[in-house]
């Protein structure tokens, strides 16, 4: 009975930390209608701003508090100011690509700045516990409690009777129509990311402090948690975000009370997904409320794409071809190698996000999945290794259609959202299914590329084989495009409502497309898995899946060609500026930046 | 009414609830096939609401819709059109990247035969195969259907077939309402439903809108059309429908509705707001 109290007092603790985030990602949901995916980082911010503060200033802890609380808020001032409203009139894709972008870039800045490596963040408090009841509570648990309640209090206060706060609550009821009433809705958007990130870096601090550790893999999962709390409570909904995180830290601490520690994030995704699916607009919304009316067609930016003549694509292909037949290094091959197997990934999440709308953000989860099949059908099966690719592209289709079709019925943010909990449970799986994944250990004597009996071991014939199977994928996907199959995509894309009253099935085309994106995605990673000869549950991650969107962003969504070139230019310049290899992601945030704001066509154009 | 059985539209008691309001309240109606009905009333009277009801893009809370004979209530709107209901969007939902044709060919999207070959369950795997390997039959029905398509643009004059190849968000604001109508049009629908086809036209476009919809009604097509512009309305209408505040509180021939002291005090009593609009 004991342990249950102190399950429950964890589960409930857990949850305030989730709450602070929560609040303010639902604070800026209401307002912007905007899911802010740099949440994660401003909590990673703040908690790193707590161990300077603490560990090198030697400040007090409530001076500690205001200094994170207020740090944190210039922090989220400046993503307003410069990240997101000179988008304020752009399409609805781009704030979304925004906040990746800035999150990117906040953790990659925190990365360089401390060492990814962990650090210790003492919590200044008497190391003591009381007995409350069975169970027992210790004072960082009720600084926890306090400052979540104070916080509550005082944004309740500050909602409810100050003119500002009646401002964010006229924009989040009505935006239209709480500017022509003459809010300046700028203030409010300010108010609001201030205060959701001083929230955000205050939680970051308490979770660091409760764990005695930090570091930058917090930031991802901050963001995951925050979004699932605020989901399942409503988005937008701020009292719904609190219940929604107290849910969600009792849910996992329960889980892991049964089930064991590894199994703690499967929980609070699965949970995401099934209010995603059963209740889209959280646990206490009226369960059926029909979409608001005008969403034409803003979802990409529209542009006309550069028309590339096939003599000129011809030519290119044809030196790609005859490229190793010169005296080129083998570093230029294995460059080359890697952005045919990323070119790969990056035409099936153009397909997916650019040509039919749906913005994937685990798309390495279809990597991982043709990777692990193809390496266990030629290890366990005996299967050659050309079938076992092939088997691990139509394992991908399969298994990575089926997983987010729950989602299909899902729009805009919503999502991203799914696609990045689906990937992180497929990752997860891969960690906790040892029978088959063999766990943590990963699998290794993975057999290197052969086809009909010969190995490719040399870096040309790998090269080659890596080249060819692009070209036939980008040419099948090419020929998608000009079918009924490419404009009935692009029409769902632009515009889900119209496409469904003209008869065509979200269900239905949703699935094709990902059906053909997650063969070739499980292609790339079938040929990088007898490539590497060794893959685990953290080969295939969240930054290939982000690198992916940077390609896709850059070549132009939808755009075939573009995805190539993105991938070679991506992969390619920064080997050619020998750019070292922790400052690429930032780059690549930084690119994708720019992009939204002054090219959202990408180079080539969106199709 | 005695005309059930030839009726190709029924609504009984339809009605749909938006929290405390009834933005659609206990509607019947009867449409006969060819006949074309106005639905008019101010702003806010549930005019598009019953639309979305009538589309499957809502659901009513109560009543029924029933097409041909048949219950349809709450069907998916790609059901609904594969049964032949067409409509157009009054803010205008054209697929703002698609060229002109290609909005106009998805349109037609529920004719498709040859590439979507109605066996179950692997039904839409043969419809990707077949999109990639293209047929000979395929590429007739492809061909067939883009030559029928420029016939329908035809309709339009000149305004749409010279830019037919392009995308559709560069279009003037009336020619987008028109690749709308064009692309209700290559459904082929037993039922038209045009939600304010003339907002935002002049005069010259308003009466070339009203040429083309007496064509297609002459043409003996069905047809639903919510107006404004009431001379629109008296030309083309076999009957009238007026709805206020979700409840239809008149119909009948356009003379006779007009003059009805409660459709005068209904307009009145929402401040000429339609009025104003429809001499915009
Ligand atoms: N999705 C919705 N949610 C809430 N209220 C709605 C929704 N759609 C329409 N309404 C309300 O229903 C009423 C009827 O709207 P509508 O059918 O668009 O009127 P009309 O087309 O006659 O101008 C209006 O008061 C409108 O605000
Ligand atoms: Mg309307």
């Amino acid at each position: 009975m004991s342990s249950w109290l102190d399950y429950t007092i964890n589960g409930l603790i857990v949850g305030n930390v989730y709450a602070l985030v929560a609040v303010g990602l639902a604070l800026i949901f209401g307002v912007s209608r905007l899911i802010n995916f740099a949440q994660g980082s401003i909590y990673l911010v703040g908690a790193y701003i707590g161990w300077v503060a603490v560990v090198q200033l030697h400040t007090p802890l409530p001076l500690t508090i205001i200094v994170v609380a207020v740090a944190a808020a210039i922090v989220g001032l400046i993503i307003e100011r410069f990240g997101l409203r000179p988008l304020q009139n752009s399409v609805r894709i781009a704030p979304l690509l925004a906040t990746i972008g800035i999150s990117f870039v906040l953790d990659q800045l925190v990365m360089l700045t401390f060492s990814p490596n962990p650090r210790a963040l003492p919590s200044q408090l008497p190391d003591v516990r009381f007995q409350v009841g069975g169970g027992t509570i210790g004072p960082l648990d009720l600084l926890i409690a306090g400052v979540g309640l104070t916080s509550a209090l005082l944004l309740f206060v500050f909602l409810r009777y100050s003119k500002l706060g009646w401002a964010v609550r006229a924009t989040a009821q009505d935006r239209d129509a709480a500017m022509q009433m003459g809010v300046d809705v700028n203030r409010v958007n300010q108010a609001v990311f201030g205060i959701a990130a001083a929230l955000g870096g205050v939680s970051g601090m308490l979770v660091g402090m409760y764990y005695n550790q930090i570091d930058t893999a917090m930031s991802l999962q901050a963001t995951l948690k925050g979004v699932v709390a605020e989901v399942v409570g409503g988005a937008g909904n701020v009292p719904g975000a609190v219940i929604g995180s107290l849910l969600l830290g009792l849910v996992e601490s329960y889980g892991v009370a049964v089930f064991g520690t590894s199994y703690r994030n499967l929980f609070a995704f699965l949970l995401l997904v099934v209010v995603l699916v059963l209740r889209p607009n959280g646990l206490f919304a009226s369960a059926r409320q029909a979409p608001p009316e005008p969403l034409t067609g803003t979802f990409i930016a529209p542009s006309r794409p550069v028309r590339i003549p096939r003599w000129a694509l011809a030519v290119a292909a044809g030196g790609f071809a005859v490229l190793p037949l010169f005296p080129v290094s083998f570093y230029v091959l294995q460059t080359l190698i890697n952005a045919w197997l990323l070119g790969m990934l990056a035409l099936s999440l153009t397909l997916v996000a650019g040509t039919i709308g749906q913005v994937s953000l685990g798309h390495a989860a279809l990597l991982a999945i043709g990777a692990y099949s193809s390496a266990l059908l030629s290890l366990t099966f005996s299967v050659p290794v050309g079938l076992a690719i092939i088997g691990g592209g139509l394992m991908s289709a399969a298994l990575g259609t089926a997983l987010i079709s729950p989602s299909f019925r899902l729009r805009g943010h919503y999502v991203s959202i799914a696609t990045l909990a689906i990937g992180e449970i497929v990752s997860l799986v891969i960690l906790n299914w040892e029978s088959v994944t063999r766990g943590p250990i990963g699998i290794s004597g993975i057999p290197p590329l052969s086809l009909f009996g010969y190995d490719l071991i040399s870096p040309t014939s790998i090269y080659w084989f890596s080249f060819a199977v692009m070209v036939v994928l980008a040419l099948l996907q090419g020929r998608l495009l000009t079918s009924h199959l490419g404009r009935s995509f692009r029409a769902i894309r632009d515009d889900d409502i119209a496409a469904r009253a003209y008869g065509l099935s979200l269900n239905r085309y949703k699935s094709l497309a990902f059906i053909f994106g997650g063969f070739a995605a499980g292609i790339s990673g079938g040929i990088a898995a007898h490539l590497y000869s060794y893959i685990n549950h953290e080969t295939f991650n969240t930054q290939q899946s982000i690198l992916a969107l940077t390609v896709v962003i850059l070549g132009g969504l939808g755009n075939v060609v573009g995805a190539i070139v993105g991938s070679v230019a991506l992969v390619g310049l920064p080997e050619l500026f020998r750019i070292a290899a922790e400052y690429r992601i930032l780059i690549y945030g930084i690119v994708l930046l720019l992009l939204v704001r002054f090219r959202p066509q990408g180079l080539l154009g969106t199709i | 009414m005695g005309e059930q059985l030839k009726s190709l539209l029924s609504l009984r008691g339809l009605t749909r609830r938006f929290g405390g309001l009834t933005a659609v309240d206990a509607i019947d109606l009867d449409l006969a096939k060819g006949e074309l009905i106005s639905i008019i009333g101010p702003n806010g009277a549930g005019k598009t609401t019953l639309f979305n009801l009538v589309t499957g893009l809502d659901r009513p809370d109560a009543g029924t819709v029933s097409f041909e004979g048949q219950d349809v209530t709450g069907l998916s709107p790609e059901r609904l059109a594969a049964e032949g209901i067409a409509r157009t969007f009054q803010l205008g939902r054209v697929f703002g990247n698609l060229s002109v044709m290609d909005n106009v060919l998805i349109g037609a999207h529920t004719r498709l035969r040859a590439v979507k070959p109605a066996v179950p369950v692997i039904g839409p795997l043969l419809e990707l195969g077949l999109a990639l390997l293209r047929p000979s039959s395929v590429k007739a029905e492809e061909e067939k259907l883009r030559e029928e398509m420029k016939a329908i643009l035809a309709r339009f004059g000149e305004r749409l077939l010279p830019r037919i190849d392009q995308p559709a968000y560069s279009l003037s604001y009336a020619n987008r309402r028109r690749v709308e109508i064009a692309r209700a049009l290559a459904l082929k629908p037993r039922l038209l439903l045009l939600d304010e086809p003339t907002a935002g036209m002049n005069p010259t476009e308003t009466a070339e809108m009203q040429g083309l919809v007496a064509e297609l009604k002459a043409e003996g097509l069905t047809i639903l059309l919510i107006e404004h512009k009431l001379e629109m309305v008296m030309r083309l209408s076999d009957r009238v429908v007026v709805m206020d505040e979700g409840k239809k509180i008149a119909e009948g021939p356009g003379e006779e509705v007009r003059g009805d002291p409660k459709v005068i005090e209904a307009y009145l009593g929402h401040g000429l707001a339609t009025e104003q609009e429809s001499a915009a």
